[in-house]
């Protein structure tokens, strides 16, 4: 209920903030919203010496496009991203997924760089930005450094941040004519981590065939699932109800849950697929609309 | 360090106190202020019966350290009284009869604030998803939706209203 102690560090700058870490390497960790990382440290699942508040340092929240990409910047909070009409009518598997984050107050101090940085595979923008094909920014003591998100990913609780880096951006290729996404989360209340949920981003070519597909899983494995087979499957064929079954069925197989008092591997299995089904025709619809 | 000096505004106004870096805000509140309109119901940041507003945004207070409030505007159920008489939201849970054991109030009170300061006519489903995060287990959560509303078409109105 109370965590251990620790020191804490408020600095003004990025170069302050990466100093800090660095003088305690080993024993430090940022704190952005701190809706992961507080409730850790309460139940004293872990403990650390010092904690680098990065909330005070100006210009880390942000959303804006620019050079092809859609820029977020580390600390944006997620009910920014809830309320942007950009990301609303542009990027609705990310306004899909910023919704179901656990509830609207978490939301309002939890952050999009706290959410991938932690490196939890039940946080729902993992799965979100694989999907999205998504490069997170390092800053650190080498300067900037933009990581592909297929390598951000190494472990549960691990991500390719090292020990001084802190997530500064997220950065989103902006989508072609004809995208569209969706994220479907089963949860079994409001403020859950999902039991199964799909990111699916896919963008249609003019013959109205799978251009591109991106199709990931939460909390279906150590690390976020990007399901390969069922995004390769899907390209150059047009999105009936037997391809879209189909690309669902491969998706559901590449879900390695644990079981838990969520449900039994199977379950989780048979749900990812179900949702991978409704993400799919949801992306499709969103697609056309497009 | 692990003491810190901070101040913020607690419903406006300002104080100052030397904190533990661990000290959470709602013990900060509760224990260091003695203000206990705020409450503790959960150890899990599910429940919400802590909830504050923080510069104008409802937050759970048991998942903020005081250290990070330092500087911030902070407003709690405390707050909300005008003049030693019920605000419109509190008259709105006090007529509809918005809470039972009343241990979940103060933190529906305070999201209600900033569901209404951001949304002055909210529909039905609008009012379930801003108290989502505010978990009650005596009423259903059906009179907590007919106190927002009460307290919606109250604030609605030029005059004021009983």
């Amino acid at each position: 209920m109370i965590p251990a102690s620790f020191d804490y560090h408020s600095p003004r700058t990025l170069e302050e903030a990466i100093g800090l870490l660095q003088s305690h390497p080993d024993d430090a960790k940022v704190l952005s919203g701190g809706q992961s990382l507080l409730p850790l440290l309460k139940l004293r699942l872990g403990s650390v010496g010092h904690l680098v508040d990065i909330g005070r340092i100006p210009d880390l929240a942000y959303l804006r496009e620019e050079g092809g990409f859609l820029l977020i910047g580390g600390c944006t909070r997620e009910s920014a991203l809830e309320r942007s009409e950009l990301i609303r009518t542009k990027y609705p598997l990310l306004a899909d997924t910023a919704a179901v984050i656990a509830d609207p107050l978490v939301r309002n101090m939890a952050t999009v760089g706290g959410n991938l940085a932690h490196g939890d595979p039940a946080n729902d923008h993992p799965a979100t930005m694989l999907a999205l094909r998504a490069e997170i920014v390092a800053t650190g003591p080498g300067g900037r450094r933009v990581i592909a998100i297929d390598d951000f990913f190494a472990g549960l609780f691990a991500t390719a941040l090292a020990p001084g880096d802190i997530l500064t951006e997220i950065r989103i290729p902006v989508p072609p004519p004809g995208s569209g996404g969706a994220y479907k989360k089963l949860e079994r209340k409001v403020g859950d981590f999902a039991t199964a949920a799909s990111a699916v981003q896919l963008t249609l070519g003019p013959d109205g065939a799978v251009a591109k597909a991106g199709i990931a899983l939460t909390n279906a494995g150590p690390v976020p699932v990007r399901a390969t087979d069922a995004e390769t499957y899907l390209i150059g064929k047009a999105p009936s109800d037997a391809t879209i079954a189909e690309a669902a069925r491969l998706a559901g197989a590449a879900a390695t849950p644990s079981a838990d008092r969520r449900g039994a591997v199977e379950y989780k299995q048979e749900m990812a697929r179900i949702l991978t089904g409704r993400a799919l025709r949801r992306a499709v619809e969103r697609a056309k609309g497009n | 360090m692990a003491q810190h000096e901070i101040t913020l505004k607690i419903n406006g106004a300002e104080k100052s106190a030397s904190v533990e870096s661990r000290l959470l805000l709602v013990h900060f509140l509760r224990e260091t202020l003695a203000m206990t309109g705020t409450h503790i119901g959960c150890d899990t940041t599910h429940c919400g019966a802590c909830t504050v507003l923080m510069d104008g945004e409802p937050v759970k207070s048991c998942t903020v350290l005081a250290v990070q409030a330092d500087g911030h505007d902070v407003t709690t159920v405390e707050g909300l009284e005008q003049g030693g008489k019920l605000n419109p939201i509190q008259n709105g849970f006090w007529q509809e009869h918005g809470l039972q054991c009343g241990y979940c109030t103060p933190g529906m009170l305070m999201t209600t604030s900033a569901l209404l300061e951001r949304n002055p006519d909210p529909s039905e489903g609008e009012i379930r998803e801003a108290i989502s995060g505010n978990l009650c287990r005596c009423t259903g959560y059906v009179n907590i939706v007919k106190s927002v509303q009460h307290a919606a078409a109250a604030l609605r109105q030029p005059s004021p209203e009983a």
